[in-house]
């Protein structure tokens, strides 16, 4: 029987509030589920999984935010928020433009990397540099990792949010990569002045996101969440997705400060008295701002070769990164201050 | 060029292979405080070496710090990674946790014990395949352990291992083990527990963790990584029939018409015939394009676009389904409710409700009962607190498509958003369909003077204070007034003095004027219970005949006469405004008592006798007769 089809509208006379005490008797039990046909699709594998979460990230920003952005910051991270952003909505293009805040610091190769998108891809590739900061000459060289990360990063990316009004931002994070992350919601709400509040999130049930905001608030959503740095790596290789150089081996010119391996990747980073750029076979687990970034030894020159190191790493991929060598609350700090 | 030889090349693209199809189980950890939960993560990340060396060199500089296990690691830093955490040694949140065996890719959630967090825990839980409850050997099951057992349950969480910890404090005793098995063992099948499996271990240690121990060597079975790894997946060969929540209308041109979401059961394929509900309309798929093209088959969890053979109307939150096999569309519900905001659910108040992909208005109608998560015990409640579970009506403001919860948590459960707030204040799963979605309209919901009383949660009163001046109305009126509010009821006072400065300042003291004065005082009270307020008139009101007539205003019961009850001399003395004495020296014409009548109330619904009892006690009388 379809009860759909019958409709006697305004002339119902039932109370919604009447049937509450039978409810044995009007209680519409569903069936009984289907088995599985004999002709069984292998059950979906761990990064099928996680891809297929990531991109229901993807379509529910899309779908119910007014103005969403993906910040995209050039890393191995972005290419694979970039490669699932792409899927979720083909064979349509992504109605979500990208963000780069740009510390001016960068490597010149990722730069040159994210230019090529717009072309190749069909993307709106948006780029904010906080001109205050330009002005005041912040730089990691001259103020330190801590303030050039505030005013360059932190509160650059504050000032684009802003001037967008964009109510959502998809960002890379993962929940494996930091104690503080480990805590955040897939769907991370941000009060005005873009705050998070770590010890009263928003509780998250199932993938049923609540993507209610007032004006001023947002949401930062991290499709990436639940990835390992070693799923990364294994979706880059299982889908062939284009990473920068900068990630394999070759003979780059650096420097060691402070046990780590600084690459010159341009004249503006002053050498100490002594100091001599040495060529070394180097690459880089992380990428960030460049005298901020420390390179690791390595012959790793293929993405085979990079899982493979990785399977025998004993330090995490963050070590490389000066600005997480704060104690240990550090991260938190700068998410509660609106850093992504 | 490459520094790998071919042969190496080969057997790392094979061990990829093999790492890349990994099974995955999720699993939380709950208990109580102090059961060593986090111990027990931290634990299993050092024995499965997901530590990397900075990460073990920063956890031995912070247990030093902030560590309660002397120089030894406390591994519970490893996983309470919020600075409140760390400074107050207790779980806020669920920390998320990734390792990885030869066997298995694991995520686990931490859940936090203390009750006011359970939120959070329920977050844990929402997403789990299997819950490890730990116990503390020397104390057994706590109402924490009940409480989070009685959450796991509601979610759907179908195994369970016990781990009861701490062993090592109980000098390893098989008959402190078996004991609390067996009081597990009971407390799972009253909840409904399907799969129940119990290990004795000691995280600290890792005694039966990841390793067998000779100090329990009466225990014959796996250890817990093993029941880890051995456990099966959520109904991994039952996929159910095809539903897809439509969640995104993919349209780049006149050309394609492709709706997105995530397949919530079975398999969807070319061919197959579809209904989209809650229209009804039928038609058949077209192409199943997965994330790397057309598919032949797609299948639960699979992110993926359907085209259709005809262009129907269907849009972002409708559900396509198996024409064969289509789900119930219905838009009143019984659901279980648990309660995650500060503030009381009221059944009446309309919320957002968020079912898959769809948000529609609700109303909880009524609440059933509520259970109590230490017994289980079904006891009667007019709302829902923080942290409690309701068996609740849910009236929604259109269809939907549903399933039972029990049978897919995607159609079957929900979330409630405040419409003010936007918080996300509860979680639900729905049981079943009241009544089929067919000849309901919300609009047969008027919005009358009862429905705006119960989205207050209270019943209209007028609370109609009269007596003498100086006799102590608005002393009490007042009193009653701030308790009422401060019991969360809507109230508002009307009195005497405030209204003749605005309302009914062209009003004097004759008996015409007194009459106009007291009808209009009656209208506006009247309005006000109509917009479900609980109005407190603290008037004079010599005359009998007045007083009716704003009684018969009202409907029977909610027009209370109160008599504040004070003798002329009483009033005479206390004179706290000097009215009296100024009426006695002939200023104030036609004053009540003095040379104008006050009619005394021949049967008030409460009689007031401010000689013998202290305004607190008259207020406290007042407002029990208010909310009965």
């Amino acid at each position: 029987m379809d009860t759909r089809t019958h409709s006697d509208g305004w002339a119902s006379s039932r109370s919604p509030y009447e049937d509450w005490a039978d409810e044995a008797a009007v209680a519409v039990r569903p069936r009984a589920a289907v088995r599985r046909p004999m002709t069984a699709l292998p059950p979906l594998t761990h990064m099928d999984r996680l891809e297929a979460e990531a991109i229901h990230v993807f379509r529910e920003v899309a779908a119910e935010f007014q103005r969403p952005v993906m910040l995209y910051s050039i890393g191995k991270d972005s290419s694979v928020l970039l490669h699932l952003l792409r899927k979720a909505f083909a064979p349509g293009k992504p109605p979500i433009p990208l963000l780069h805040v740009d510390t001016t610091w960068k490597f010149r190769e990722m730069i040159a990397f994210r230019d090529s998108l717009p072309e190749r891809y069909g993307l709106d590739v948006r780029v904010h540099i906080n001109q205050d900061g330009l002005r005041q000459g912040i730089s990691p060289v001259t103020h330190g990792a801590t303030v050039h990360t505030d005013v360059m990063k932190t509160q650059a990316l504050k000032q684009a949010l802003d001037a967008g009004r964009f109510d959502a931002a998809i960002g890379g994070a993962r929940r494996d990569e930091e104690k503080s992350r480990a805590k955040e919601r897939v769907f991370s709400f941000r009060s005005e002045g873009h705050r998070w509040d770590p010890k009263n999130q928003r509780p998250e049930l199932w993938n049923l996101y609540n993507t209610h905001v007032h004006p001023g608030e947002s949401v930062r959503a991290f499709p990436l969440s639940n990835w390992t740095e070693l799923d990364i790596w294994l979706y880059i290789y299982r889908e062939n997705i284009e990473v920068l150089p900068l990630y394999f081996a070759a003979e780059r010119p650096v420097v060691e400060r402070d046990g780590a391996l600084i690459m010159v990747d341009d004249e503006r980073l002053p050498l100490k008295p002594g100091e001599v750029p040495q060529m070394r076979r180097v690459r880089f687990r992380t990428l960030g701002c460049y005298p901020l970034t420390g390179a690791i030894e390595s012959d790793a020159d293929s993405i085979e070769a990079v899982i493979a190191e990785m399977l025998q790493a004993r330090t995490s991929e963050r070590q490389g990164r000066v600005i997480d060598h704060d104690p240990s609350a550090s991260m938190e700090k700068k998410k509660q201050e609106g850093y992504f | 060029m490459s520094a790998l030889a071919e042969d190496t090349r080969r057997q790392i693209a094979d061990y990829l292979h093999q790492h890349e199809r990994k099974s995955l189980l999720r699993f939380i950890t709950c208990g109580s405080v102090d059961d060593g939960k986090s111990t027990l993560i931290g634990r299993l990340l050092h024995d499965c070496q997901q530590l990397f060396d900075d990460q073990l060199a920063a956890l031995e500089r912070d247990s030093r710090r902030h560590g309660t296990q002397g120089d030894n690691i406390d591994f519970a830093l490893l996983v309470d990674g919020l600075a409140a955490e760390r400074e107050q040694g207790i779980t806020i949140d669920v920390a998320y946790r990734y390792f990885s065996t030869a066997q298995r890719k694991f995520i686990v959630a931490d859940c936090p014990g203390h009750e006011q967090y359970t939120r959070n825990m329920a977050t844990g839980a929402s997403t789990a395949d299997l819950a490890i409850v730990l116990v503390d050997a020397r104390k057994g099951l706590l109402t924490q352990t009940r409480r989070h057992s009685y959450i796991v349950a509601l979610l759907g969480v179908r195994q369970v291992i016990l781990a009861v910890n701490k062993m090592d404090l109980v000098g390893y005793d098989q008959g402190v083990f078996d004991a609390i098995e067996a009081d597990y063992r009971e407390l799972a099948g009253k909840l409904g527990i399907e799969k129940v499996r119990c290990v004795p271990i000691s995280a600290r240690d890792g005694d039966w963790v990841t390793r067998a121990s000779d100090a329990m060597g009466w225990y014959r079975g796996l250890t817990l990584l093993q029941l880890l790894e051995q456990a099966e997946l959520d109904h991994a060969d039952d996929l159910g029939a095809m539903r897809l929540p439509v969640q995104w209308v993919n349209r780049p041109d006149a050309d394609f018409r492709g709706y997105s979401g995530t397949l919530a059961a079975g398999i969807a394929e070319p061919g197959m015939e579809v209904v989209a509900l809650p229209s009804g309309r039928r038609t058949r798929i077209a192409r199943v394009i997965g994330t790397s093209g057309d598919l032949p088959q797609a299948q639960r969890g699979q992110a993926v676009t359907l085209t259709l053979a005809d262009e129907i109307d269907i849009s972002r939150g409708d559900v396509l389904a198996d024409a064969r096999h289509p789900p119930e569309v219905a838009d009143q519900f019984a659901a279980h409710i648990l309660w995650m905001t500060e503030e009381a659910l009221l059944p009446g108040r309309q919320y957002w409700l968020k079912s898959a992909t769809r948000t529609v208005g609700v109303q909880v109608s009524d609440i059933k009962h509520k259970v109590d998560v230490n017994t289980q015990e079904h006891l009667a409640a007019r709302r829902l607190q923080l942290n409690e579970v309701g068996y609740c009506k849910l009236t929604l403001a259109a269809p939907i498509a549903f399933e039972c919860y029990a049978d897919d948590r995607t159609l079957g459960g929900f979330i409630l958003v405040d419409r003010q707030t936007h918080a996300t204040v509860a979680c639900g799963t729905l049981s079943f369909a009241l009544r089929r979605a067919s000849n309901i309209h919300w609009h047969t919901l008027a919005v009358d003077r009862h429905a705006r009383a119960r989205i207050k949660g209270q019943t209209p009163r007028c609370l109609w204070f009269t007596g003498l001046s100086g006799s102590g109305k608005s002393t009490i009126a007042n009193l009653v007034d701030r308790r009422l509010h401060a019991q969360g009821f809507h109230t508002y006072l009307l009195d005497g003095d405030n209204i003749r400065h605005g309302l009914n300042k062209d009003l004097g003291f004759t008996p015409e004027d007194r009459v106009e004065n007291i009808r209009r005082v009656a209208e506006v009270a009247r309005l006000m219970t109509d917009a479900g307020l609980i109005v407190l008139v603290s008037f004079i009101s010599p005359y009998r005949s007045e007083r009716d007539m704003a009684r018969a205003l009202f409907p029977e019961g909610e027009f209370v006469e109160i008599f504040v009850d004070t003798p002329l001399e009483v009033c005479e003395q206390r004179d706290t405004k000097g009215l009296y004495a100024r009426a006695r020296a002939g200023q104030l014409p036609n004053f009540t008592g003095i040379d104008a009548p006050y009619e005394v109330p021949e049967a008030p619904e409460l009689r007031l006798d401010t000689t013998a009892q202290a305004p607190e006690e008259l207020a406290a009388r007042v407002v029990a007769l208010a909310v009965e």
